[in-house]
């Protein structure tokens, strides 16, 4: 058995039995949803469907209908897509990367965290979809034989890596997080009727696979569990290192930086575990985990949320530097004017967000508590959405050429595609809190031992 | 003869493991235990071969990166772009080598792909895990909080019974083999 020392704070909170582990958990998924559950799902489900509407007149009537214009090609689109591809980044940092460090924290949190990965990453996907103006020709993105004289997709350019990066990490989460989630299946399907709910009874026996628990397909479970860890981690940074490149590899000044590949895995990162406060701040009160999601993985985050912003801020500090430091005087304008010209209030924002509001977490106080987390990791996604605005549209605006200067202003649609995305985001986490196991239970049970506070007296 | 199927029932990991070493020692064979978690040195304590889940993932890997390699030496470099030679931002594709550097994003990842599926699908073969099997597990408890040992019986039943509760078991039931 793992020992751990008494000085550490337990993990899971009260005299809790494995039987308790398991009621606990299949609570949620064996009872009603209660009031609050289906007002949220109502608004995210009208917001999603808002979000459709605009989707569908976009594709109808062409990209025009976006705030695009010739200067600014890319704009409301691109960077909701490298928001929400960041915001996936830390489910997979906390599966993978904290498995390899055997962080008995991500337990409670990974299932979760992994399922806001993958919603994420889809929402994500969403908008270069739309962008093609033609989404069903979005199979060409693919080197797929063709009738076209053999055309094929272009193995130099980075938006072919993105393809190739985020179809891996989008399949490959959703591998991770089924194998784990098979014994919880399991446990689910065990504890339903055949009389009282013969078809939820089918359909847990059909998603968990015929798990009985053997001991050679545990031992198994560990080990693609650890291999999977293993490929998972230089994936999570390959991922957005390629993102970044869609950017770095062009020759625009404010993009074209070397440290963009480092900056953005940390970025992601800082804005994937802001997302994940967010999310399990109410998912601990909806469904009553107050007890397997505690302050301490709260704290842990929030170092986390530190450690990662002040790195990020550091990133800006650098680039400013090296801006000015290059000696080239289109570098430094474009620096200059993102810190002082028209969108300034952007570049001010990322800042507060980013850099400064996260440094309230040095203060004990704060990180311990859970208002002022919910508070501060709103803030997070705020800032870290203006820094993607901020990277792409203010190094766009001002051109080559003084004559096409312009400035971005989100349409209607724009503005309703992102909305969208939200609610449907929401509306896949919320029915996913209701019908699956929203913690890893077999996982959490290894850990009662060793880190349950009845345990540890 | 009467063939018999004995199951320990078990509520404590650890007392498990002592038991599981104690029956190995008195030398009678477990049959299978089931588990509601991985419990930590069961494997050794059975006497589980080491999984080979591993070699298996680096054998995809290379197989991955071999397919990726091939993939773009094809559609880049030979095919139908030999004929028509092209200089893309400074990466001129005359021979793989001088292209290579922006090959390697898509080999890494094609590597990590085919790592990836390929073991996740040869698990689910080897466990015999696929949508429509049913668990074999004889007791649904063994998915909540109990631990089950399956121990097959010839004509040392109550040894093995005794040994069973000596050892920790909390409750025993069988099955009789209909053959």
């Amino acid at each position: 058995m793992q020992k751990e020392s008494k000085i550490r704070d337990p993990l899971i909170i009260g005299n809790k039995t494995y039987h308790d582990i398991t009621v606990d958990i299949a609570k949620p998924v064996e009872g009603k949803a209660n009031k609050y559950w289906w007002i949220l799902f109502g608004l995210s489900a009208a917001l999603m469907l808002w979000g459709f509407a605009c989707m569908a007149y976009t594709i109808g009537t062409g990209i025009g209908a976006w705030g695009l214009n010739k200067t600014i090609d890319w704009a409301w689109d691109i960077t909701n897509f490298v928001w929400w591809i960041g915001i996936g980044h830390a489910g997979t940092l906390i599966s993978a990367v904290l498995l390899l460090f055997r962080q008995k924290w991500r337990m409670a949190i990974n299932r979760s965290a992994e399922a806001m990965t993958i919603f994420g990453v889809a929402q994500a996907a969403l908008f270069p979809l739309i962008h093609m103006g033609r989404p069903w020709l979005a199979y060409w993105v693919f080197p797929i034989p063709n009738q076209f004289g053999s055309l094929w997709v272009n193995f130099n350019s980075p938006l072919l890596w993105d393809v190739f990066a985020i179809s891996t990490y989008f399949s490959v989460s959703v591998v991770f997080w089924y194998i784990g989630l098979i014994p919880d299946f399991a446990m689910i399907r065990d504890r339903l009727s055949e009389k009282l709910s013969p078809m939820r009874k089918k359909l847990y026996t059909l998603m968990a696979f015929g798990w009985s628990g053997r001991a050679k397909h545990w031992q198994r479970f560990e080990e693609v569990s650890l291999v999977l860890a293993g490929l998972c981690t230089p994936l999570v940074f390959s991922v957005h290192s390629i993102v970044s490149m869609d950017f770095a590899t062009s020759v625009i000044p404010g993009w074209h930086t070397t440290i963009f590949p480092p900056y953005f895995v940390l970025g992601a990162l800082f804005s994937g575990f802001a997302m994940v406060e967010t999310l399990l701040i109410i998912v601990r009160k909806v469904v009553n985990m107050e007890a397997y999601i505690t302050i301490k993985h709260i704290e842990y985050m929030n170092v986390i949320i530190l450690l990662t912003g002040s790195l990020v801020g550091v990133a800006y500090i650098t680039e400013l530097f090296m801006a000015w430091y290059s000696g080239v005087e289109f570098e430094q304008y474009a620096f200059l004017n993102r810190a002082t010209g028209p969108y300034w209030w952007a570049y001010a924002s990322m800042m507060t967000c980013n850099v400064v509001v996260p440094q309230l977490y040095w203060i004990y106080k704060i990180r311990t508590s859970f208002v002022a987390t919910f508070i501060l990791s709103i803030f997070v996604n705020i800032g870290m959405w203006f820094e993607r605005f901020v990277i792409i549209v203010t190094s766009l605006h001002r051109d080559f050429l003084p004559s096409s200067w312009t400035m971005f202003s989100p349409s209607f649609v724009d503005i309703g595609i992102f909305l969208g995305t939200i609610g449907f985001f929401f509306v896949l986490f919320l029915l996913y809190a209701r019908s699956f196991p929203v913690i890893a239970q077999a996982e959490v049970k290894t850990i009662l031992k060793s880190s349950g506070s009845e345990y540890k007296k | 003869m009467n063939k018999k199927i004995l199951y320990g029932i078990f509520d404590d990991e650890e007392v498990l493991l002592s038991s599981v070493k104690k029956i190995k020692e008195n030398n009678i064979k477990i049959a299978e235990v089931y588990s509601p978690f991985p419990i930590h040195g069961l494997d050794h304590a059975l006497g589980l071969k080491e999984t080979r889940m591993a070699i298996t993932a680096f054998i995809y890997g290379c197989i991955g990166i071999t397919f990726g390699g091939l993939m773009i030496y094809y559609i880049m470099i030979s095919g139908v772009a030999k004929s028509w030679p092209m200089n893309i931002g400074g990466k001129p594709n005359w021979t793989f080598y001088h292209n290579l550097p922006s090959f390697v994003p898509i080999m890494f990842e094609c590597t990590v792909l085919f790592a990836a599926h390929l073991m996740a699908i040869t698990y689910f073969i080897r466990n015999k895990l696929y949508p429509g099997s049913t668990s074999k597990s004889p007791d649904p408890r063994t998915t909540d909080d109990k631990i089950l040992m399956e121990i097959e019986v010839q004509d040392n039943e109550d040894e093995v019974r005794k040994t069973l509760l000596a050892t920790g078991a909390i409750e025993i039931n069988e099955m009789n083999h209909e053959k």
